[in-house]
């Protein structure tokens, strides 16, 4: 008896880590003993996007969308809607603004908006079964490009798609591709630079482990354009998931012969090593990665030759971001034409964005390029939770900058992300709102990049100190002007002269915060306030004598959890703080009941 | 396990296509049967499963079945809606399992609509 239901249960690393599987095992128990095994199947997907709504799942083939599930719903779920045949309400997404649940999936604002390429396949298929990857057009594009066409026809058609490199430079992945098939050099190799090192993405972690064969039937296709038979993952270590499911995709695909010599019988042979990263943000930078791989310190270097002419093994090499592979079959499949369609001018096709900070819809989207910062946000983001007001977002990771609120009907796409002086990067798009100090944010990004410099060049490696010892000095209240102008100097020298892409966007960070907050900064120095009250040694802590009496009572709570013994009072007494003792840690507001603590 | 060929991909594409269609909602048609607690009193479980009995039977691959609630009209369960792709929804009343299978192949597979056991075509109006 066919299965007339289809459970969907997101097992990305989001809903797990939120108990995912937990609930799966539940839903298969709950099933069995009510019988209906041989109706309803489980199927355990990748991420669905939506995390901020985890563990949540989709039943076919109504498409109704349960979010935030846990153990104890399964039996009232299993009963009513999978018996009975009556979906449960209180389990579906109700929207901020509307007091009635949505059902569909395809009617949530934040799913209907999007479009998926790369991510065609999300919440639709097991992972850990190459028959449904195959069943939704998998392995077609190879097939086509294996039988149909020539190396110089595939490379033509990834021209015409106009496809950018997803990994944040954004090079035309076709003139890459034609680079490599016309060097000079055997064997050539192919590259998915599966590093994803910005704090806060997690567009690649989430194609690798939700359609892992996406990538490695792009990389196939890549290996017949350019003439390898040699491919590399490298795939960082902090992603065991994504490891498991890739190296899961990669045995079956070979067990299939789908990797392998004479590949569908067409004489091409493929195969595919994984590499693992140990923990170095600077490996995501091809050069240092193709160190990495051969074994050597990983440390960029100078750039010409780039890796195109003389990469791994000194051999021609095509290196591409885990996203840029995964379009690669659909171009295949319904041609280059179809995807420039899409997008703008410059900018072709979708972009995987991870939508992250100050926002009411936490996720992973997919959307054209061209579409509006206010439509990410607003519509499919759901607005900043708590109605506080949009402040800047900042786009690329400790590469980019920040958009300013101003902008907010910025299209976005390469170049004008880049004139507003950010970047697209690799899809990291952090949301802050007027809570965010942004002086502060610029020093969270430094200390990163600080941390992460591998050392070889001089400008990375002291610059990168140089600004980060100010910005912390700044952030504690003992800035100056001039600390100021050389923070600017310095930035601007360490990205004119860095060898790399980490030192030459390091001061990315800084020099946005400084063209459209400056006042901050100049707050932070001249004021010696932080207006986000988030530098805690410029706040000032006083205890409003009304509210402690008449709501407090004088409870003394925040006297006893003071770690400076700072606070005095008498119980039913109005409490005062000692600014000369107070070290400005923030307990007494953690732990007044009242409110009566305020920040200035 | 063998080497796959041209056709093999072709081959285990077709075999898992029920799967896709299902999650996709491509079917060609969708067979509704409703279940609320009127319907499940009248005997739905049992049409429930002769439906899913001729889907087997026949190896169908692109019709859809799903569950609903109570539909109104309490007196004419067991009761179930075909929706052929691209018409009106039939809407059909007093079912018994022989009238399941007659459904199956007239209106499902024929594409003409079983006048005897039909109620009404089309949806209720609603806001």
């Amino acid at each position: 008896m066919p299965h007339r239901m289809h459970l969907m249960v997101c097992a990305g690393t989001g809903c797990v880590s939120n108990g995912s599987f937990k609930v799966r095992e539940a839903l298969q128990k709950e099933i069995a003993k009510r019988g209906l095994e041989n109706e309803v199947q489980v199927v355990t997907t990748g991420c669905n996007g939506f995390c901020a709504a985890g563990p949540l799942m989709v039943v076919h083939p109504d498409g109704i969308f349960y979010q935030q599930l846990s153990v104890n719903d399964v039996p009232h779920l299993v009963e009513e809607h999978f018996l009975k045949g009556r979906p449960v309400q209180k389990l579906m997404y109700k929207p901020p603004e509307t007091p009635s649940p949505v059902h569909k999936m395809m009617d949530i604002e934040f799913f209907k908006r999007q479009r998926l390429i790369a991510l065609r396949d999300r919440g639709l298929i097991d992972p850990e079964r190459i028959d449904e990857y195959i069943a939704r057009d998998g392995y077609t594009a190879l097939a086509k490009a294996l039988t149909e066409m020539t190396s110089e026809q595939i490379v033509e058609e990834v021209k015409t798609s106009g496809l950018r490199g997803r990994g944040g430079a954004g090079f035309p992945t076709g003139v890459k591709w034609e680079v490599v098939r016309r060097a000079e050099g055997e064997p050539k190799y192919i590259i998915c630079n599966g590093d994803e090192g910005d704090p806060g993405a997690f567009m690649d972690r989430s194609i690798i482990e939700s359609d892992p064969h996406s990538v490695i039937e792009g990389m196939l296709i890549g290996g017949k354009a350019i003439g390898a038979s040699q491919g590399v993952v490298y795939i960082r270590n902090e992603y065991p998931l994504a490891l498991q499911r890739l190296i899961i995709a990669i045995d079956q695909a070979r067990e299939y012969g789908l990797l392998g010599n004479d590949i569908l019988g067409s004489g091409f042979s493929f195969d595919i090593s994984i590499t693992r990263g140990a923990g170095a943000f600077v490996c995501g930078e091809e050069t240092a990665l193709i160190a990495a791989v051969e074994g050597r310190l990983g440390e960029p270097r100078a750039r010409p030759p780039y890796p195109a002419e003389s990469g791994l093994w000194g051999k021609p090499t095509c290196i591409n971001n885990v996203e840029t592979w995964a379009n690669v079959p659909p171009i295949i499949n319904r041609g280059g034409k179809w995807y420039s369609e899409i997008g703008t001018e410059t900018s072709k096709g979708t972009k995987v964005f991870s939508l992250v900070g100050k926002i009411n819809n936490t996720g992973l989207v997919e959307v054209p390029m061209g579409i509006t910062l206010r439509e990410i946000i607003y519509e499919i983001g759901g607005g900043i939770p708590d109605g506080k007001k949009f402040k800047a977002v900042q786009t690329g990771g400790p590469s980019g900058g920040c958009i300013p609120g101003e902008q907010i009907d910025l299209p976005i796409d390469y170049e004008s992300l880049t004139e507003a002086g950010s970047m697209m990067g690799s899809g990291g798009m952090v949301v802050m709102d007027e809570d965010t100090c942004m002086v502060d944010v610029a020093r969270y990004f430094l200390a990163f990049t600080q941390d992460e410099s591998c050392g070889k060049c001089i400008p990375c490696r002291e610059g990168t100190k140089l600004m980060l010892d100010i910005l912390t000095k700044i952030t504690d209240g003992h800035g100056t002007l001039e600390d100021l102008l050389a923070l600017e100097e310095v930035a601007k020298i360490v990205k004119e002269t860095s060898l790399c892409g980490l030192g030459k966007t390091a001061p990315n960070p800084v020099l946005t915060t400084l063209r459209y907050f400056r006042d901050e900064y100049i707050a932070h120095i001249e004021a010696h306030k932080c207006p986000a009250h988030v530098c805690r040694q410029l706040n000032t802590y006083t205890i409003n004598p009304q509210i402690c009496v008449e709501r407090g009572h004088g409870c003394g709570v925040c006297k006893r959890e003071c770690p400076e013994k700072a606070i005095f009072g008498d119980k039913n007494q109005a409490h005062r703080i000692d600014p000369a003792l107070c070290s400005k840690c923030g307990t007494c507001v953690d732990v007044c009941h009242f409110g009566a603590v305020i920040v200035d | 396990m063998p080497k796959l060929t041209l056709e093999d991909l072709k081959q285990i594409a077709d075999k898992t296509r029920r799967l896709t269609n299902l999650r996709d909602g491509a079917g060609r048609a969708k067979v509704t049967v409703h279940m609320g607690t009127c319907g499940i009193a009248a005997g739905s479980r049992k049409i429930m499963d002769a439906v899913l009995r001729e889907i087997e039977q026949r190896d169908l691959k692109d019709v859809l079945v799903t569950t609903s609630g109570c539909a109104g009209l309490c007196s004419r369960e067991p009761m179930a809606t075909v929706e052929v792709a691209g018409e009106a929804p039939v809407k059909y009343v007093d079912l018994t399992e022989g009238k399941v299978k007659r459904i199956f192949t007239e209106h499902v597979l024929g594409g003409k609509i079983v006048q005897e056991c039909a109620l009404a075509m089309g949806s209720e109006r609603t806001h």
